[in-house]
């Protein structure tokens, strides 16, 4: 169905349907988007965003700029340049791309530049690995930046257009990282359901622009000569840390700007992800919390246990950046026993990042599920099905127990 | 230079074979020239360090070579390299770079290692695009270059790395292509022997990137042969006599389609006509003649010729530029550190 009138849109129509891999997912999101200054440095798995994009730059499909930078740390400072003269921005990276970003990403959250980056999340070094974990991210976890993590290429494209109103939104002002599996999701073609280009135009229209007190009275932020401000001077024991609050404060309404926007996505695409997405979960006794691409494998674990007749259910956390923690414990609270699947690892952590957080937003609650962690996948090593329902195995006897006896379980990996 | 038998650089000197370098890679000649010029000098392996990046050349040393290898961060090799060699001088530290890792994202290492004079051997591959990555641009991709993030032409202009280098101040630097080999493995044991900041830029074949590149139809396996003979006919050698008995034509279309109408123009000269890959112009018809002149004015009305080029024109110059001698950092550093140590314990 393809209705353009009144309604709105729904769009389910084959017309709209794309074969695309994750990566080609974000370039033509990106493409229908058309920010004014794309940035990047070639890194795999992220590769094939920047050819297409660029393909797109040469065709004279998009007027955006495109500038071939020398180093992810170039290709992020100048998209926060470019974002501070008022521009929107991308960037797009993986793993040791993104670690050498690392000092810009406090940058660009603390100037408050809604700059929107794909990252194809892999592995970091060393040894070398190219497959995928979550260690980049993970390591980006404290830079200010909104996460979004995605399960198929279809919440890739939809992510990619979403995070321009998330980041953009004039409670908000904060960049956007959209995740998706390397390799997984970036090299994996599926199809994709598209909307027309006038759509996405008018639903992420023009960059709004929050006010500040300028040197010469109210003014946008953002660097203009008619209305200069001061952007990221010294800030030293007397302000810094409003400043920091202020980023807080911008994080917590982040955790109602994202459902907002995503409930207006839905009303035009018929698809909507709020902040934690749970499956089966109403009646289930085990379930399971993780982030991206194999919570799609989880989900089909989950339907062949309940066909055996064990309650499981799957919890994916789409926004790890706010921490949907109301969400979470709401969902979470009667439920027995709970395994978290992290795909990194904290060393010398008591459990993996991902699972903490559940811990941490479980403190304060008198009812609260038994809470085990799972690390699984690391470097690209495959999670099959089989290894899933093994951990489900691990969660039933923890409930008969009553206990978790060992705070972490490394899955698949050589004794 | 003695030539020994194959075998005996391979076992000697690489850890295992195949290597993981696509068909017709110019690595494998970089690797040869290295541990030849590694045998030549008698430098034990034990002596030998060598320190990569992130990129198709970082694969050289690591994990092929068989002595100490250090295979690190995209385009940080020289400041891991500096780092080893200050603690442990006598060591003889190679960093096995590529254009993409030494002169793009790690440019910054590159100016102030050479700026430093420490006495590190550098090679840098250079094959013009960041080809493990899938043949982006990169800052020594020729303007115009098709990559696959300028499809249709590199608007930027690329680093000439060996001026660069030389202006920094190091003290041995050259400029070979993996088509001069025997030039390549005698610069390397100069380097080798250099007391500071040698550099060898390599111009190497990369059949998997350049064909897009340069523009080379035709099939894959007779790639890395054109490339090669692409980049003898688009350089020359400095110091060398130049040959001044040919001409380039550069066709308005292919130069099969324009071949017949230059031989039957030019038939009184009896030249000799040849189709050749230049890096420059693309492919084009060579033309061997005494008498040069007279044939570039009896080609310039020619219609199907957009432009006929001097032996010279695009070429690239080769040859060793820099040979000269100033203090050493890791030798200077360890002397201030002994002379403050005297002053100390003398007063």
């Amino acid at each position: 169905m393809y209705e353009d009138g009144e309604k709105g849109l729904i769009v389910t129509d084959e017309r709209l349907m794309m074969g695309l891999n994750g990566d080609e997912a974000v370039a033509y999101a990106i493409k229908q988007v058309e920010p004014d200054v794309v940035a990047a440095y070639p890194i795999t798995p992220q590769t094939i965003i920047v050819e297409r994009f660029s393909e797109y730059v040469a065709n004279g499909l998009v007027k955006t700029d495109f500038v071939s930078v020398e180093s992810e740390h170039s290709a992020l400072s100048s998209c926060i340049g470019a974002e501070a003269a008022g521009a929107r921005a991308f960037t797009a990276t993986a793993a040791n791309g993104l670690a050498l970003m690392w000092e810009m990403t406090f940058i660009a959250s603390s100037l408050r530049l809604p700059i929107v980056m794909a990252v194809a999340n892999r592995a970091l070094s060393g040894p070398i690995n190219i497959h995928n974990d979550h260690s980049d991210a993970m390591g980006a976890r404290d830079s200010g930046w909104i996460q979004i993590w995605c399960e198929n290429s279809q919440e890739v494209y939809d992510a990619c257009i979403e995070a321009w109103r998330i980041g953009e939104h004039t409670n908000v002002q904060l960049p956007v990282m959209i995740n998706l599996d390397g390799f997984t999701l970036s090299h994996t073609m599926e199809n994709v359901f598209t909307l027309p280009d006038d759509v996405v135009k008018n639903f992420v229209r023009d960059r709004r622009f929050i006010k500040v007190k300028g040197h010469l009275g109210e003014s946008e932020l953002r660097l203009d000569p008619g209305t200069p401000i001061t952007m990221g001077p010294f800030d030293l024991q007397d302000f810094y840390f409003e400043h920091k609050l202020q980023q807080v404060e911008a994080m917590r309404r982040a955790l109602e700007a994202i459902p907002e926007v995503d409930a207006e996505y839905e009303a035009l695409s018929g698809r909507g992800y709020r902040l934690i997405h749970p499956y089966m979960v109403d009646d289930a006794e085990l379930v399971i919390v993780g982030l991206g691409s194999t919570m799609g494998t989880a989900s089909y674990v989950v339907e062949k246990l309940r066909e055996k007749g064990v309650k499981a259910g799957l919890v994916k956390i789409r926004v790890f950046r706010p921490f949907p923690k109301d969400e979470l414990v709401k969902t979470l609270r009667s439920i027995p026993v709970v395994g978290v699947l992290d795909r990194a690892i904290s060393f010398g952590a008591p459990n993996g990042p991902l699972c903490e957080e559940v811990k941490t937003a479980f403190y304060e609650e008198k009812d609260r599920p038994l809470i085990a962690n799972f690390i699984h996948g690391l470097g690209g090593r495959d999670t099959s099905p089989s290894m899933i329902e093994g951990m489900f195995h691990r969660l039933m006897k923890i409930k008969s127990r009553g206990r978790v006896d060992q705070l972490i379980e490394y899955v698949g990996v050589r004794e | 230079m003695t030539v020994k038998n194959l075998r005996y650089y391979r076992e000697k000197f690489v850890r295992h074979l195949p290597t993981r370098f696509c068909p017709g890679c110019g690595n494998g000649v970089i690797l040869n020239a290295f541990v030849r010029a590694l045998d030549d000098l008698s430098i034990p392996q034990e002596r030998v360090l060598c320190v990569s990046g992130i990129g198709c050349s970082a694969w050289i040393p690591n994990p092929y070579f068989s002595g100490d290898s250090l295979h690190t961060t995209h385009g940080r090799a020289l400041a891991f390299a500096t780092g080893a060699k200050v603690y442990n001088r006598n060591l003889k530290t190679v960093v096995f770079t590529g254009d993409g890792d030494g002169a793009g994202i790690g440019g910054n290492h590159l100016i102030h290692a050479a700026r430093r004079n420490v006495e590190i051997t550098t090679i840098l591959v250079n094959n013009m695009n960041y080809g493990m990555t899938g043949g982006q641009t990169a800052p020594t991709t020729l303007y115009g270059g098709l990559t696959t993030t300028t499809p249709y032409g590199n608007p930027e202009n690329p680093f000439n790395l060996t001026s660069l280098v030389a202006s920094a101040g190091a003290t041995y630097v050259a400029r070979w292509s993996t088509y001069h080999v025997i030039e390549l493995t005698k610069s390397i044991k100069e380097a080798l022997q250099n007391e500071g900041f040698s550099f060898i830029e390599v111009l190497s074949q990369c059949p998997t990137q350049q064909r897009r590149m340069f523009g080379l139809s035709g099939t894959s396996s007779e790639a890395p042969q054109r490339i090669l003979e692409m980049f003898l006919e688009s350089t020359y050698i400095r110091g060398q006599p130049l040959k001044n008995n040919y001409l380039y034509a550069i066709p308005k279309k292919t130069p099969e389609a324009v071949f017949k109408s230059v031989e039957t123009k030019l038939s009184g000269f009896h030249p000799k006509l040849k189709i050749v890959d230049h890096m420059a112009f693309g492919r084009i018809i060579k033309i061997n003649t005494e008498r040069v002149e007279e044939v570039k004015r009896s080609l310039k009305d020619l219609d199907d010729v957009e432009k006929v080029a001097d032996p010279l024109e695009g070429k690239i110059e080769l040859g060793v530029f820099v040979k000269c001698e100033r203090p050493e950092f890791v030798k200077t550093l360890h002397n201030i550190i002994e002379r403050v140590g005297e002053n100390r314990y003398g007063v």
